[in-house]
């Protein structure tokens, strides 16, 4: 089984990214959680909650929040994808879910994931992270006790640095 | 000024750290060339024509004497013996090693500065007014909410990869927008409204560069409290909307531009209401507690004029055209504020010697408080000066070649690097700076044609704000050679306009005659009083055109 870390772990990871549910998901056990894209998640969500296994969807910061903000309470993981490292809408999108949505099941990030970013996702609400295969994983969760200050108010520390003084 | 506290310091010191296990990372193979780009941007340094520059970030251009002694002291130590001031009152390294990099910011850090996010698609350096807290011209002291923003805009983790960069400026003068805040992606105002309080204007979507655009107003005034949580609603409508697929469409303004400012607002409006009033309110206390951060320095009880200063007026005439040109009235009696040169003829606009820079250092300790500020236009301000001690300044100034009686002359002039160091550029600029100062060599002519911005940039990236100087200069490339390209009628101020490009583009050599042909114009058509912009203003650009591009002329 791959793995992923979650919550500054290096664990197994339970779901598989289904990236063409038309062709593949036939062959996947009813019971294994799945990700699928979002597209495909619209068009078959009944079909999709009707097997046993968990639902996830897999969006990217191009995808309106607005269009799966509904179905929140049937998705039990999001993978936030990064098509380019440099593409930050993402972290707009997983501080929406938790602040705005109130969304509490995981939040990943997949796709070209870095360790030096994963303490700013961290802060903007992603608890698991999918590193490129050649990346070494333990070694990455080091980054997340890189700084150890925050200024903002943010997911992880909501009150900024100035409601937090002494 | 600001002074750290235990967590900025701390998390300073976690910052170099961070960055020299990337640094050591990357020359161990583990992160690529594209991947160290991105990190290494976001801490300031770029690769440049002939070595990495080095940006480190002077927050709203306040410097104290140990911070300039630290510069002076990288200049020596890691570069070729100067360093540079650019437009965004930051100070720049030309020749630093990459591999000496972490080093020279854990010596920043050890005087409470950094490079962090002096480079990079994130918020940049905020800025403002060179004579904040120290002109008699303004609501407020700008500085505090400055620092307020400094901090919300350090490392924020949500605004790190935005579309593009984001530069904020802030300016509460009333005389005059010295921090051309219509050309930042966010520009803030502080105004008083008719019951007294303060507030901000907030423009937004203001820029140089391909699409020179002045930005617009969206909010007429906003209270403090609200800053941070409607800068925050700002920033994410960017950075969910701000386009992506092209680098020269992805600044703010461009998305300003395409929903209009008024539907953009709405976005804003819309986003905001939701976040306001939240964590992001800022408590009247928090904004006393920073501007107790901003103390007034312990100033003498002193009238203005004193008989020293009046006599030596009329014993030097070179003083009181000193006194007029690079001076400026200070709020409290009995001071004045400063500004060196750093434009003497053949000298690259914003450069400064170590040596010079720990004679800088100097002169602040004894003349000014301990602090400098450096300024948009390239220079350098002590802001505290007794008058009664301006004589025995100026004669110290003299000696450093800091006396130059230039200031917003038409030999002040603002120039980027150009293509003598800069990979990007189409043209050189520094050897047409040095040309033009030569063609105003006559310093009776330059008082004459009064007060004027000349600004030249060596690409269309407008590092030098060419678009904003009354006249700006534009260094292009016609097939493989460096033209010109001259404009007319900028105005960085709260004037706020775009100059228009005057015609064909000029060689090198015709350059400064060009210019000089541009203000014969203004001098046979002004009127008593008028500026040159005003002029251009008044008559338009039809007569410059005409006697430019004259035949046999
Ligand atoms: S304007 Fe162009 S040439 Fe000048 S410093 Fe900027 S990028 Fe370089």
């Amino acid at each position: 089984m791959p793995k992923i870390i979650k919550g500054r772990e290096v664990i197994e990871d339970q779901w598989v990214l289904v990236a063409e549910p038309s062709e593949e998901l036939q062959t996947i056990e009813d019971d294994i959680h799945i990700i699928v894209p979002l597209s495909y998640w619209t068009d078959n969500k009944t079909a999709i909650l009707a097997r046993t296994g968990k639902a996830g969807i897999q969006v990217s910061g191009a995808d309106e929040l607005d269009s799966f903000s509904e179905d929140l309470d049937d998705i039990d993981v999001i993978a936030i994808d990064f098509p380019k490292f440099g593409d930050g809408r993402g972290y707009s999108m997983a501080r929406l879910l938790r602040e705005r949505h109130g969304y509490t099941s995981e939040i990943r990030a997949t796709g070209d994931v870095l360790r030096d970013q994963l303490s700013f996702m961290e802060r903007c609400g992603f608890d698991a992270y999918a590193l490129r295969a050649d990346r070494n994983m333990e070694d990455a969760i080091k980054s997340f006790s890189a700084l150890t200050i925050a200024y903002q108010s943010d997911v992880v520390e909501p009150r900024p640095i100035y409601a937090r003084r002494p | 000024m600001y002074a750290y506290k235990e967590y900025d310091q701390q998390l300073l010191d976690e910052r170099v750290e961070q960055y020299r296990d990337q640094t050591q990372r990357f020359f161990k193979g583990e992160l690529s060339e594209e991947e160290f780009l991105i990190l290494r941007l976001q801490n300031g340094l770029y690769v440049q024509r002939h070595a990495p520059l080095l940006r480190v970030a002077v927050p709203y251009g306040m410097l104290n004497s140990n911070q300039v002694r630290k510069m002076a002291h990288i200049a020596r130590t890691y570069d070729k013996g100067y360093a540079h001031i650019s437009t965004r009152q930051n100070v720049q390294f030309n020749w630093p090693e990459m591999a000496n990099v972490p080093d020279i910011l854990a010596e920043l850090a050890s005087v409470q500065m950094h490079a962090v996010q002096t480079s990079g698609n994130c918020i940049r350096n905020t800025t403002t007014d060179q004579y904040a807290g120290v002109t008699a011209n303004e609501v407020t002291d700008p500085r505090p909410y400055c620092e307020i923003i400094r901090q919300w805009s350090t490392f924020h983790p949500e605004f790190a990869y935005l579309p593009r960069k984001f530069k904020i400026a802030v300016t509460a003068a009333t005389d005059e927008d010295r921090a051309a805040i219509r050309f930042n992606d966010v520009g803030l105002r502080l105004v008083k409204n008719d019951k007294d309080e303060i507030g901000f204007e907030v423009f937004v979507g203001g820029g140089l560069g391909r699409t020179p655009l002045a930005g617009s107003l969206i909010q007429e005034f906003l209270e403090p409290k609200h800053l941070l949580s409607y800068l925050e609603a700002v920033l994410r409508v960017y950075n969910l909307y701000g386009r992506r697929d092209n680098k020269y469409k992805a600044r703010i303004k461009i998305l300003v531009k395409a929903l209009t400012p008024e539907v953009f607002r709405d976005k804003v409006a819309v986003e905001w209401e939701r976040i306001k009033d939240g964590a992001l309110d800022l408590p009247d206390a928090e904004i006393e507690a920073m501007q107790s951060c901003f103390p007034d320095p312990d100033y003498e009880i002193l009238e203005n004029n004193p008989a020293s200063l009046v006599e030596a007026k009329s014993n030097s005439s070179a003083f009181s055209i000193w006194l007029r040109q690079n001076t400026a009235a200070h709020k409290k009696a009995g001071y004045q504020i400063v500004t060196l040169s750093l434009k003497p003829t053949s000298v690259a606009p914003g450069d400064v010697t170590d040596d010079q820079l720990d004679a800088i250092a100097d002169l602040a300790d004894r003349y000014s408080f301990g602090e400098v500020r450096n300024t948009h236009a390239q220079n350098i301000v002590l802001a505290d000066v007794k008058q009664t001690e301006l004589l025995a300044l100026w004669e110290e100034l003299k000696s450093l070649n800091f006396a130059n009686a230039n200031i917003n002359t038409i030999t002040d002039i603002i120039c980027c690097p150009g293509g003598d160091f800069c990979a990007l550029a189409n043209a050189k600029s520094l050897p047409v700076a040095e040309q033009i100062q030569r063609e105003f060599d006559d310093l009776d002519f330059v008082y004459d044609i009064g007060d004027i911005s000349l600004n030249i940039s060596g690409c269309m990236n407008a590092c030098s704000h060419h678009h904003i100087g009354n006249i700006g200069v534009l260094g292009v490339d016609k097939k493989g050679l460096e033209f010109y390209q001259i404009s007319l009628g900028g105005d960085a101020g709260f004037g706020a306009s775009v100059g228009k490009i005057i015609g064909p583009s000029f060689k090198e050599a015709e350059v400064a005659s060009v210019i000089s042909k541009i203000i014969n114009i203004y001098i046979e058509n002004r009127i008593e009083g008028e500026t040159f912009l005003m002029t251009y203003q008044r008559i338009g650009m039809s007569p410059f055109k005409e006697k430019v591009y004259a035949k046999n002329n």
